[in-house]
């Protein structure tokens, strides 16, 4: 309510100082040297994106599955105790997500998967240069976990929401039962899965310990996955307490500006995609 | 192709695709199984008493407990529902029971946005409103940033039991000749009560393992912080703290401190989401 028109001005009024300062250059320098009072939130808005895209397209694929086998497919019973499951894992706190990424996927990515990644696709620039742990990749891993939950509750809620006869009728003129979900199912609830997709993004987006403990915090833009990077959120949670000159401070809260007007943006384009959805089966076929 | 040698591929497909789904979703519930079993082990080894009763020890010096980020979680989140579920249930008892259509839809989408906004911004926000006017970071501040972000979840709760109340109740009351408030504040909330305490009990497990927010408002303290108006250690960012330090005994302390939490979290949800489920179920008979 009032508390969010609020949010909105204190956060503009107090990156006001850096907005002045830097302009749109902020958005497009890629120099962050507090030392020098040289602010570019080129590489934070770089590194948010591209661990959120890596996340995206590992949890994508096995969310959406997840919510397709839970909802069509599975027997009942055993589909709401697997749904209970999935709902606690949404409620683990993201330091422990970061605490279990530190300490077992580091390890495990650096001893497996980055010398498969590098033997099979170590040809593309995504996939070169040497590998410490700390990574765009581990960072979109953590993430792709901590996102899996939402996009399969929504998605499995979207696919409940089709209604009956659709189903039934794809079963009469024959289709097997994989052929009624692809084929009729999932095309009616299409906009809402993307829907969910987006709400998932916007916490990708968002996230902050997490992607603080595994990124490395290092503001550079790297092509590869394998180097480490920073993101919006983490920046802030590092250097917010340590931040002397007003410009510094300002500057974080304008990135903070940032990460709060993307969210809003992403999250309102996935509630009007869940709304659509939703209105639109509640009507009689 | 033969007729029967297609049906046998489609037959094929059908249940690959089965296998490849139910796969997923067994992944997805494994990996909470993963989690509980890696911070058991890991945590419940080295948790004994002094965890709850001391205060942490310098590094160097094994043992030692972590009671001030205990008392100091407790202290913010009893603050945090002072401030979060008055204004969360007045707004949901707004929005379910005197909303006009046009300005009840804007208080309904601004609260939502708020839902989505990342927890670090909600930092920043108490950070500018209560930080920068004190001078100096508190319980208080970490009290707030908590509270803001319990509102949103607390308004849908308690809004969506509102609406769960069936209307004969109401209109009995009406009929007795109550006034509008009088019907609210003697049949509809009580009927709509347990409902409500459980959304409340969930939003608080969401909070309570919120880390981000409260490195610069509460920041951090080794010691005890008698009252609300000085810096503050909670279980979260001692997590983080302690995670990421160099010391092996303070990973040790990290994982018991992230076992202790995870499990009281799990525990609210578990027991909240049963009277839910139960409740629903002697609504339906």
């Amino acid at each position: 309510m009032l508390v969010t028109l609020a949010l909105v001005y204190e956060l503009w009024v107090n990156s006001a100082l850096s907005r002045h300062q830097f302009g749109w250059h902020f958005f497009v320098t890629q120099t962050w040297d507090p030392v020098a009072g040289q602010f570019g939130a080129l590489p934070f808005i770089y590194g948010t994106v591209v661990t959120s895209m890596v996340a995206l397209v590992l949890a994508v694929p096995a969310g959406v599955g997840a919510a397709i086998f839970l909802s069509e497919l599975a027997p009942r019973k055993l589909s709401d105790a697997m749904t209970f499951l999935i709902e606690l894992l949404a409620a683990v706190p993201s330091v422990i997500y970061g605490v279990i990424g530190m300490f077992v996927l580091l390890p495990v990515i650096k001893e497996y998967a980055y010398p498969a990644l590098k033997n099979t696709l170590g040809w593309t620039p995504l996939f070169q240069g040497p590998f410490y742990g700390v990574s765009f990749l581990s960072a979109g891993i953590v993430l792709a976990v901590m996102i899996l939950p939402f996009i399969v509750s929504v998605s499995r809620q979207v696919l409940m929401a089709v209604p009956q006869d659709q189903r039934e009728g794809a079963l009469a003129l024959g289709a097997t039962k994989w052929e009624m979900t692809w084929k009729v199912v999932v095309p009616f609830a299409k906009q809402g899965i993307f829907g969910s997709i987006f709400l998932a993004l916007a916490r990708a987006l968002g996230e902050t310990m997490a992607v603080t403990m595994v990124i490395g915090n290092d503001p550079k833009i790297h092509a590869s996955l394998f180097a480490p990077g920073y993101s919006i959120a983490a920046i802030i949670a590092n250097e917010f307490t340590e931040a002397t000159s007003d410009a510094y401070i300002s500057s974080l809260i304008n990135l903070g500006l940032v990460l709060f007007a993307l969210t809003i943006v992403i999250n309102g384009v996935a509630r009007l995609l869940i709304h659509a959805t939703s209105r639109h089966s509640a009507q009689p076929a | 192709m033969t007729s029967a040698g297609r049906r046998r591929r489609r037959d094929a497909v059908n249940n690959v695709m089965l296998t490849l789904t139910g796969l997923s979703t067994l992944l997805i519930c494994g990996l909470l199984f993963f989690v509980l079993g890696y911070l058991f082990l890991k945590g419940a080894s080295t948790l004994d008493w002094a965890f709850f009763t001391e205060l942490p020890k310098p590094v160097g010096e094994t043992g030692g407990g972590m009671a001030n980020a205990i008392v100091g979680s407790a202290k913010m989140l009893a603050l945090a529902t002072a401030i979060g579920v008055p204004i969360g249930f007045l707004g949901g008892v707004y929005l379910a029971e005197y909303g006009q259509k046009g300005f009840a839809f804007v208080v309904q989408y601004l609260t939502d946005l708020l839902n989505g906004v990342p927890s670090i911004v909600i930092g920043i926000f108490a950070y500018t409103v209560v930080v920068l006017r004190m001078h100096h970071f508190s319980t208080l501040a970490g009290g707030v940033a908590l509270g803001i972000m319990m509102i949103p979840i607390a308004v849908r709760s308690t809004e969506e039991f509102l609406h769960a109340v069936p209307r004969g109740l109401r209109e009995g009351a009406l009929a007795l000749g109550a006034p509008k408030w009088r019907m609210l504040a003697t049949v509809v909330v009580p009927a709509a009560k347990q409902g409500i305490i459980t959304g409340i009990m969930l939003d608080l497990a969401r909070v309570a393992g919120e880390t981000a927010p409260l490195l610069f408002t509460s920041f951090g303290n080794q010691f005890w912080s008698p009252g609300f108006n000085q810096p503050a250690a909670s279980l979260p960012a001692m997590i983080f703290k302690y995670a990421t330090s160099p010391y092996a005994d303070w990973h040790r302390q990290a994982f018991a401190a992230g076992f202790v939490l995870l499990m009281l979290i799990l525990t609210i949800n578990v027991s909240a989401r049963l009277i839910l489920s139960r409740s629903r179920l002697s609504r339906a008979r």
